[in-house]
């Protein structure tokens, strides 16, 4: 398809929707600037977000049953040019993280108010749009360097944006000195394995990659690359060990961009992490079943376990949703570690499912901290009683977390233990049961807290506003309906899943 | 994807919304709204599946619209509405809203074609309704509520079980008629069993009845009267879409018809013997999917529709009784006819009703199932459904209406049952009045075409013959003071089992296990405990796992893992 396409064939708006996805954010930073009024701002950075949630619905629409879109840039065909491209895998990360970005920002609105000071404000939105300019890049983007440069510009501006929480507590400045330092690292490995990949091949298109290493066979640098790539976009999805960076950046970063980065983040991380797995390295081959076996799953599960009996006993609740992120994206790269249709699938729709689950998590104690300036358990006893609109989604994401049946939670831990199943491993299908289990008890601990304490003496607390109740409820609603009503992201996740299964030929054509 | 929107949709959106609804008056209002929205959705759609759903590669169907579910359906929505009339007094929105969830659950139940579908509902109803226990606020109200949940979440737990294992051993959710096997030879059998166990515990069935009288006298006022219409209906519907033409069930249905009247003679509460009486109503209808025949079948959804009514009816007027005195004990009312004459009136209908007085409704559809036991040739189990129909009359017909309103006088003097009970008791009163006198629009509704003159001179002439033997011997019993009086005291049922005997012999038993047991979990418990001070220690807050660690540690991690996967990478 691509060879035989011309220059400037994408002439309507609906052929240059792939461009303006990553255009219509990346512009919305200058001008922000530019103007420098706060509230223009965050209308601007909100419209924008609208603009591309609109544009990731229409691309998942056009390739939800199987297919690809290919955008030249410039008109340029690839592999000199670089090469947008958008099939159901990347089109479902797209629909998530513009959804989350839609509705972080109203919730952003009172919760940057109070937590940073009125000057950094348009920054703060520039920055916003920035990060979220890199995200949306690094998954749509069909060049492996391409990749690299939408990477930085997405961590450079999260570092600022975790530095943002030193208004409430200086220890943001020490976390995003580590995120700066550990980030920097993983994109440095990361650009090292493209470097060598480039250096075999002559290539940084994807399914050009793909296609010459599909081939030609590989040689020590490919697979060299192969260990540089899995680790550097391991350390950016927090894969454990490389995970330690995380609870500190997610605890003092101001709520809205916790938010952010723990519905979006690690997932675009464990995007990219799938389709060089399988999209440009061929999962057949020895070497990557053999990594996939002897360090994805033992580490998925260490997580699933260690992260979780972290969780258990924190006493802050931001801190211990941190943790339990972390034991979370172990399911998902378990699934990956499964190499079945059901384990890809449970992963792709795991990243969904959790991105809604923890969004909503995350303002939901992002609420609470406007409120009582603290999310330490001592602090929130009884809020439930007090505040129940605030604090009923939370509750509805615990669950979710939990993955009881009728939240999205359970359709994802369903597809991963069936993929158990598949293989003969039923040993790890019980292991994701039983971790499940510890997620029973750091949720039921939150609950006990906002529920069965007594609130102390004379607590009036008002609800949080209505820009925070209604992102929030639409997400608890979220967690429900897509528990219940699963065409949507199982549809789009199964077909992703077999995009990505079919390897490199389903780059290649 | 719908083609007609199930009306559980309206009620829970519905449910929803009532919360937000400040004005009490207003708030009562709107709820009655949803019942009718919903039976007018039922009464337009025509027959038919209406709304497919997948659910993890199951094809879920919610809107099934047949002759059957749809009388289910229509007589769900009006208990419904004349409930929430009846309980247009309460400020409490947790009532009116799982009174909302509890009819919207039993109603999607109803229409559902799938079992993965009724399992939901299933469990639905059971937590829906278990609030209207709860709302009581009393510790034993609270105690039965638990009770109530546990057997009717065990009963959906059994459901899905049996589900799970059908669909592996016949490859069908169908929810459809199936056959009961009679010997266990395969999964498929035990999965058959397990599912007519299921329906058995939520319709009482005996032995498996006493949640029933636990836990229906001890809700609300309210609450009972939406209690006794929906949950063990539902599973008479349940049993007879998948199990008609079961012969045990004739033999479990007359069982049914007999042991609850013993209990209602001697029982206090007034409610409870209602709740007696249910059990045995229910018997009949078990009967009729028995026996199988379009005609028993048809008897069967008359007499459920007829039943939910008048039952309604009698659990409404003992309701309004205790509203205003407070107790609902024979021993303690009587005389009250002075001063609530119209709720003794209603009373008195529902009674009549549920005696089958001929020109009422219990009547028209009792009959159909009488007639149907005799013309398959069961004569024993329809002596047994005449006897039981004498005991009704007796117990429910003459002894409810007899000790709350007349007997020896109490001396209490309470006020008229307020007018939106009095207005929903005469809305079921005329109801079932209107179907004695013309049975033609319930014989129209029934799954299978009627035939059926009920008003045959041998008809009436048999049944008032058998009423007016009972009333006699009521009237003797009572004359010579032979009649058990009502007194306080606690009946045992097959419940002390449950409650007494296994727990004592289990007692025995657990002396000797226990000292091994609590050598063993004492082991376990000080190596748990051991084992989560250790956890604390490494995962606890300040735990090396959560510490934050210094940047170069990181960095080594990072390399070390490097270095591992290039060594995996190397070596393969």
């Amino acid at each position: 398809m691509a060879g035989t396409v011309s220059p400037h064939d994408a002439k309507t708006l609906i052929e240059q929707l792939p461009i303006l996805q990553v255009l219509v954010p990346f512009c919305t930073a200058p001008l922000i600037v530019l103007i420098g009024n706060r509230h223009m701002a965050w209308l601007l950075a909100f419209v924008a977000s609208v603009i591309s949630l609109v544009i990731s619905y229409v691309l998942l629409t056009q390739v939800y049953g199987g297919g690809f879109i290919s955008y030249q840039l410039g008109g340029w065909a690839p592999p000199l040019g670089i090469e947008y491209r958008v099939d159901a895998a990347n089109a479902l990360v797209m629909l998530l993280i513009s959804a989350i970005a839609t509705l972080t920002l109203p919730f952003a609105y009172e919760s940057v108010k109070d937590e940073i000071k009125a000057k950094d404000h348009t920054l703060f939105y520039a920055c916003f749009m920035l990060c979220y300019t890199g995200l949306m890049g690094v998954v749509i983007t069909g060049d492996a360097f391409n990749v690299f440069v939408f990477l930085e510009i997405s961590s450079l501006s999260t570092y600022v944006l975790v530095a943002q929480g030193a208004g409430r507590d200086k220890r943001a400045l020490t976390a995003a000195y580590d995120y700066l330092i550990m980030g920097t690292i993983g994109a440095t490995f990361f650009v090292i394995g493209i470097g060598f990949l480039f250096m075999s091949t002559g290539t940084l298109n994807m399914a050009d990659l793909a296609d010459r290493i599909a081939n030609e066979g590989t040689n020590r640098t490919i697979r060299a690359g192969f260990a540089f790539i899995i680790v550097g976009m391991g350390l950016k999805a927090a894969m454990y060990p490389l995970h330690l960076w995380l609870p500190k950046a997610y605890t003092f970063a101001p709520s809205a961009v916790t938010v952010l980065l723990s519905a979006t983040s690690t997932k675009m991380a464990i995007y990219v992490l799938l389709r060089f797995l399988f999209s440009v390295y061929n999962p057949e081959f020895i070497f990557e079943l053999n990594v996939m076996f002897l360090v994805f799953m033992p580490l998925a599960l260490i997580a699933m376990f260690s992260a979780s009996f972290v969780a258990v006993f924190q006493v802050n609740f931001k801190r211990m949703l941190a943790y339990s992120s972390i034991a979370q994206i172990g399911y998902m790269l378990l699934g990956i570690a499964m190499f079945n249709l059901s384990g890809l699938t449970g992963t792709m729709v795991h990243m969904f499912n959790h991105g809604i689950t923890k969004a909503v998590l995350f303002m939901g104690v992002g609420a609470l901290v406007l409120r009582t300036g603290s999310s330490f358990y001592n602090n929130l006893n009884g809020l439930g009683r007090v505040m129940p609109l605030t604090v009923a989604p939370i509750v509805i994401g615990g669950l979710s977390l939990i993955g009881v049946p009728g939240t999205a939670g359970f359709v994802s831990k369903w597809m991963l233990v069936q993929a158990a199943f598949e293989n003969g491993w039923w040993f790890i299908a019980i292991l994701i049961v039983l971790s499940s289990l510890l997620a029973v008890v750091y949720v039921w601990r939150a609950i006990e807290v906002l529920y069965l304490s007594e609130p102390a003496q004379g607590t009036k607390m008002a609800e949080a506003p209505m820009s925070m109740l209604i992102p929030m409820w639409i997400l608890a609603i979220a967690c429900i309906w897509f528990g219940v009503a699963t065409d949507l992201p199982l549809g789009a996740a199964s077909t992703a899943a077999e995009v990505l299964l079919s390897g490199s030929f389903g780059m290649v054509e | 994807m719908f083609d007609v929107l199930p009306p559980f949709v309206i009620y829970l959106i519905g449910a929803l919304i009532l919360p937000f609804i400040k004005a009490g008056n207003l708030r009562s209002a709107y709820s009655l709204l949803i019942p009718l929205i919903g039976a007018w959705i039922i009464w337009n759609a025509p027959i038919g599946e209406h709304a497919q759903m997948a659910f993890f590669g199951f094809d879920l169907e919610l809107m099934r619209v047949d002759k059957l579910s749809r009388i289910f359906g229509l007589v769900f929505s009006l208990a419904a509405f004349i409930g929430l009339i009846y309980a247009w007094h309460l400020r409490d929105w947790v009532q009116q809203t799982s009174a909302l969830l509890y009819a919207g659950s039993a109603i999607g139940a109803v229409f559902v074609g799938d079992m993965i579908s009724l399992f939901f509902f299933w469990e639905g109803t059971a937590i829906a309704s278990v609030f209207l226990i709860w709302a009581r606020g009393t510790e034993g109200a609270y105690h039965t509520g638990m009770r109530y949940l546990i057997i009717q979440i065990g009963s959906g737990v059994i459901l899905i079980a049996g589900v799970a294992m059908h669909y592996h051993a016949s490859g069908s959710i169908a929810f459809d008629k199936m056959t009961l096997p009679m010997s266990i030879s395969s999964i498929g059998d035990i999965a058959l069993w397990l599912i007519f166990l299921s329906f058995g515990i939520k319709c009482a069935f005996p032995l498996l009845h006493n949640w029933l009288q636990d836990a229906y006298p001890a809700a609300t006022v309210t609450g009972t009267v939406f209690l006794s219409a929906f949950t063990t209906k539902l599973a008479v519907y349940a049993l007879a879409r998948t199990f008609p033409g079961t012969e045990l069930l004739i033999y479990i249905g007359a069982i049914m018809t007999l042991f609850p009247i013993f209990y209602a003679v001697i029982e206090n509460d007034l409610r409870r013997v209602l709740a007696y009486s249910l059990n045995n109503q229910l018997g009949f209808m078990v009967v009729g999917i028995g026996v199988g025949t379009e005609l028993a079948l048809n008897g069967t959804a008359a007499h459920a529709f007829a039943h939910i009514l008048y039952k309604a009816l009698l659990f409404m007027s003992v309701g309004a009784v205790l509203f205003r005195t407070g107790t609902a004990k024979g021993s303690e009312l009587g005389g009250l006819y002075k001063t609530m004459p119209l709720t003794m009136i209603f009373c008195v209908i529902g009674a009549a009703s549920i005696s089958a007085f001929p020109l009422f409704s219990g009547f028209v559809a009792k009959s159909l199932i009488l007639s149907a036991a005799s013309h398959e040739h069961y004569y024993v189990v329809w002596g047994i459904l005449l006897f039981a129909s004498a005991g009704v009359f007796h117990h429910s017909g003459i002894k409810i209406p007899y000790f709350a309103f007349f007997a020896h006088d109490s001396g209490k003097r309470p006020k008229e049952a307020p007018m939106h009970m009095l207005i929903a008791m005469g809305l079921a009163s005329f109801v079932c009045i209107y179907v004695g006198v013309f049975p033609k629009p319930l014989y129209d509704l029934l799954p299978y075409p009627v035939d059926y003159e009920a008003y045959t001179t041998t008809h009436v002439i048999t049944q008032l013959q058998l009423l007016f033997a009972s009333a006699l011997a009521f009237t003797v019993l009572m004359r010579t003071k032979i009649y058990p009086p009502e007194l306080k005291s606690v009946n045992l049922d097959f419940d002390v089992t449950y409650r007494k005997w296994l727990p004592s012999l289990i007692g025995y038993l657990a002396i000797v296990v226990s000292a091994i047991f609590h050598g063993v979990t004492g082991f376990i418990n000080s190596s748990a405990v051991k084992i989560i001070k250790a956890l604390h220690h490494s995962h606890g807050p300040d735990g090396s796992r959560a510490a934050s660690w210094p940047t170069g540690a990181m960095v080594l991690n990072i390399a070390l893992l490097l270095g591992f996967a290039l060594l995996v990478i190397y070596v393969s």
